[in-house]
């Protein structure tokens, strides 16, 4: 059985105007769909990745996995356990103490009137669990010293405060740590730090990772599987080697060429066209198709659904039919 | 390509650090001498006047009892041939002398002032703490649940702000003076008016926490407590509550300096302070209608203290309110 | 066209605390030539920030100058009055910053804000200002930019607010462009689409342009030639085939050896120890020396050579050699 399981998972917001206004200015709903129909498995001890630019639903699906918001439709399981559904306040504890976050602003994820002791040691003494020593162990683990258990959040760096949001994560042994753009606001010689921080700490405590980001490169070497997401969807689910080198679905393959690249200098490349539609207002069929090279008639009358494809999953009409201009 | 160490475990070596180690933490005392705010008003002299005389107001009527030279409400210690002696003058029938004259009853003006500013900073420091409490709490509960909770508790502020503050106090007067017996009146108007002002006075303290609080919710460290399980009533108190705390401290000292004029004021339109125990604004009162006549003293020392006590609270609460104000800095 | 559009020598800024003074920008030179984009490429608390707003006049107090010339096309701006300077921005020197939002007036239409800033800077009428308007937001890929002009900038997404802004720094036809992180706060394929706008502009009016980024793949494909700045000094600049493909300095080598990219295929990824110090903290000689593999003792006490207006040069007392690279 997977660590986490996900299930046709929809999140709609209601964006509408105040009440009021709608009365006077005779304006209907505005809902928008941020998470439509989205399924997927992460077996234990693997990192997944969900990939994709703003308005790709990533970080709120992110948030329902933990449980920061409920869906709309679908569930998702955690150790075959729905939060949403399950009454069991013991087994409800449980679950809760063995997930985790790790957010992407550093400076807003620490509390800045707390001491990092009380910081890190909260998932643990909020249950009422021993924390004797917790913190500072912790920081030991995370690279930073014991000494600095005692200060506060301002006198650090990006780069080691999310290194104590790495040990606040740790605190209470979880078995999945969600990460929501953990490196986004760090600079890349950080971010290298901290990234390798991850990985060594994933594989010391058997951790599985559900990592979100927009950074193609930092995705390519953190996953195991990696789901590419737009407007809400996911359009394509494959391993790195297969999804940097063939591309099933024409929306990777235009976010792969348009991710600016280290060996590109004098490289003239026609970057894509149009822009991410109004969630609130999706094309009909695939969300993708005003943009997509290969569209036809059916891809802006028929939704495409998510099939496997080689060793992957792919959402279009024109499965592996695109490809790839230059070497990846 | 590259010269970088070998990518193997780096160890547990704290690697942020390439810090010399020699460099000496200061002492505590230091650090807050050091930091910007107390900086900010050594180098204020405003701020500085403004503390010296609030903080000996505070200490002369603190220790009111030993430095006067009567106990002004104590009736029997009252002589009413003592009545209207001028200021420095020997009186004509008992050859007492009062530094600062007597008023029609024969109280040592010098003493009712002491006395009275102890009414003053207490009926101050309680109303303000009262609506600082309700306040705040209402503000951290409208800002955090929202829903038909905030409706109310922001609505209900909003109809009390249409209303000009002392006649929320007269009319909470008005209420209390139906209410309690009238053997016990004298004795509860202090917590009377206390609560009057107080109760005048929560908005502000509640719309602010909100608005912060309104913020506060939404950055990550509270949603990182969500999800550990944390119950809201936690997340208000432990962790919102601690950061939405500096511009209540600017606006609760502004706050004492409004309240101590609307006890004068409550006490001189004769609704505030018992009449066997005169604060300054009983003593305004008094003084007014022998102004005309010839007694200006009975008016002028204790609204002159009023005056510096205000200013001095009010400019305090300016200077605090630059000093964190992380944007002038 | 020999003289460099934007000359930097020697610039130095400086901050007085009353902890003592920071230098947030120490003793950088470069020129800019027409129609070249150079990128300046550091990490957060270098100083390309502060630099780029050394050279527009846009310095907080109490922050300041405090040695060497900022040259526009051979004249000094650094000492310019605020009415001077008011005259050279937007006229000859054109900015763009990171956050569309806040870059344009929430309050009048775009059509608005562009007509202005023409009428203040060229002498022409309201009409003629109008029409150029329209034709720098079609040049910048606005669609049906005729109708757009009354639109407000909240009408518009993250990407065409930034052309919006592109467009407006342009519309005054200046000689140097500066953009501030223009492309951080988009999404990937917008960036692109921004990216060969500006190249695509610059090309076309042979304007100069610097483009201060912390993202090393923007500078990869935009830039001509790269700055690389570490504490607020100048450590390597060259042309960028170099930079990336061949650094000299050892900080360009970790940086560029430590983006995901560059361990394809590893389980780790290359990283430099340590972190940049802070500028209250500097160390003695070279900044970067408690970080570098090669540090030896002449790097404890010297702060390394000057890196000239001269291209290829690393400010670096042992810089990689060719040889070393391929080994």
């Amino acid at each position: 059985m997977s660590l986490v399981s996900v299930q046709n998972l929809t999140r709609v917001f209601d964006v509408s105007k105040p009440w009021l206004n709608r009365v006077i200015e005779r304006l209907p709903k505005r809902m928008l769909t941020a998470v439509s129909d989205v399924s997927f498995e992460i077996p234990a001890r693997t990192t997944y990745a969900l990939v994709g630019e703003s308005g790709s639903g990533k970080s709120t699906i992110g948030k329902m996995v933990v449980g920061l918001l409920r869906p709309t439709e679908g569930h998702v399981e955690i150790e075959g356990v729905d939060l949403v559904t399950e009454t069991d306040a013991a087994v409800i504890d449980r679950i809760r103490s063995d997930i985790q976050m790790i957010f992407q602003d550093p400076f807003a994820s620490l509390n800045p009137r707390w001491r990092v002791r009380d910081i890190i040691v909260e998932p643990v003494a909020a249950r009422g669990g021993d924390t004797g020593g917790l913190a500072e162990k912790l920081l030991t683990q995370v690279g930073l010293s014991p000494d600095d258990a005692g200060k506060y959040p301002h006198q650090f760096s990006g780069g080691q405060r999310q290194r104590i949001c790495v040990a606040r994560a740790l605190a209470s042994e979880p078995k999945l740590i969600v990460c929501d753009e953990p490196t986004s606001a760090l600079d890349v010689s950080v971010q290298a730090q901290v990234l390798n921080l991850m990985s060594d700490l994933k594989d010391e405590h058997g951790l599985t990772y559900l990592f979100i980001s927009h950074d193609l490169t930092v995705v390519r070497h953190m996953a195991d599987t990696i789901g590419v997401l737009y407007l809400g969807r996911l359009v394509e689910e494959a391993a790195p080697g297969d999804l940097f080198t063939k591309p099933a679905h024409p929306y990777t393959a235009m976010l792969i060429e348009a991710a600016p690249r280290l060996d590109a200098f004098g490289r003239e490349v026609e970057p894509p066209e149009g822009e991410i539609p109004d969630p609130t207002d999706p094309p009909s069929g695939c969300a993708f198709h005003p943009r997509c090279p290969l569209a036809t008639e059916i891809c802006s009358v028929e939704r495409p659904r998510l099939e496997a494809f080689g060793s992957g999953r792919v959402a279009c009409h024109h499965a592996g039919e695109i490809a790839l201009k230059g070497a990846a | 390509m590259s010269n970088l160490p070998d990518a193997t475990r780096q160890g547990v070596e704290p690697l942020d650090r390439m810090e010399p180690a020699e460099v000496v933490q200061p002492s505590r005392w230091r650090s807050i001498w050091d930091a910007d705010v107390t900086w900010s008003f050594r180098h204020s002299p405003v701020a500085v006047i403004a503390a010296v005389v609030t903080l000996t107001m505070i200490l002369s009527a603190i220790f009111a009892p030993w430095i006067a030279t009567t106990n002004p409400f104590d009736p029997a210690s009252l002589n009413l041939m003592n009545g209207f002696s001028r200021p420095g003058v020997p009186n004509a029938f008992t050859g007492e002398s009062f530094w600062l004259g007597t008023d029609d009853q024969g109280r040592d003006v010098w003493s009712t002032i002491l006395y009275g500013l102890r009414i003053s900073l207490f009926v101050g420091f309680m109303a303000v703490l009262f609506a600082l409490v309700l306040g705040v709490l209402l503000g951290l509960l409208a800002g955090y649940v929202g829903g038909w909770v905030e409706t109310i508790i922001m609505r209900v502020a909003d109809v009390q702000l249409t209303f000009p503050s002392i006649l929320v106090a007269l009319l909470i007067f008005g209420v209390a003076r139906g209410v309690i017996p009238i053997e016990y009146r004298d004795q509860m108007a202090i917590w009377v008016l206390i609560v009057a002002i107080g109760l005048s006075d929560w908005v502000q303290f509640a719309r602010v926490v909100r608005g912060a609080t309104l913020v506060e919710k939404n950055k990550e460290y509270v949603q990182a407590a969500r999800l550990i399980g944390r119950k809201p009533g936690a997340i208000m108190l432990k962790h919102i509550l601690p950061n939405v705390l500096s511009p209540v401290l600017v606006i609760a000292t502004i706050s004492l300096a409004l309240a101590i004029i609307a006890e004068a004021t409550l006490s001189f339109l004769g609704v505030g302070a018992p009449p066997t125990q005169p604060s300054l604004g009983t003593l305004i009162r008094i003084g007014q209608d022998f102004l005309f006549s010839g007694e200006w003293w009975i008016l002028f020392f204790p609204a002159l203290t009023l005056l510096a006590l205000a200013l001095s609270v009010n400019l305090l609460g300016d200077w605090l309110r630059d000093a964190l104000n992380p944007r002038l800095r | 066209m020999d003289m460099p559009v934007l000359s930097l020598r020697n610039l130095t800024v400086d901050i007085p605390t009353r902890h003592g003074t920071l230098r947030p920008v120490d003793d950088v030179s470069w020129d800019i030539a027409a129609g070249e984009i150079l990128g300046v490429v550091g990490e957060s608390g270098a100083g390309k920030s502060m630099t780029g707003n050394a050279v527009i006049g846009l310095l907080d107090p109490p922050a300041h100058i405090s040695a060497g010339e900022v040259l526009l096309e051979g004249e000094r701006i650094d000492n310019y009055t605020l009415a001077q300077m008011r005259h050279v921005r937007g006229k000859r020197i054109g900015m763009v910053f990171q956050d569309p939002l806040t870059s344009l007036n929430p309050l009048l239409t775009i059509g608005e804000q562009l007509s202005e800033t023409i009428l203040r800077h060229l002498d022409v009428s309201k009409s003629e200002a109008d029409a150029r308007a329209i034709q720098g937001l079609d040049e910048v890929g606005i669609p049906s930019a005729r109708n757009r002009m009354g639109a407000y900038p909240h009408e518009f997404s993250g990407g065409m607010r930034q052309r919006v802004v592109i467009a407006l720094a342009l519309c005054a036809e200046p000689t140097l462009l500066i953009a501030d992180e223009p492309t951080t706060a988009l999404d990937v394929s917008v960036q692109a689409q921004i990216i060969a706008l500006l190249k695509r502009l610059c090309r076309e009016r042979g304007m100069a342009a610097m483009l201060v980024t912390h993202d090393m793949g923007v500078i990869a494909e935009t830039a001509d030639r790269v700055a690389v700045m570490y504490a607020g000094r100048l450590a390597e600049i060259g042309p960028v085939s170099q930079i990336v493909g061949q650094p000299r300095h050892p900080y360009t080598d970790g940086l560029m050896a430590s983006t995901p990219a560059a361990s394809a295929g590893q389980a780790r990824l290359r990283q430099i120890p340590g972190a940049m110090p802070r500028l209250n903290r500097m160390p003695d000689g070279c900044a970067f020396h408690p970080r570098c593999p090669r540090a030896q003792d002449k790097c404890r006490v010297d702060p390394g050579p000057k890196v000239g207006t001269a291209d290829e040069r690393a400010a670096c007392w042992f810089p990689i050699e060719q040889d070393e690279a391929a080994a």
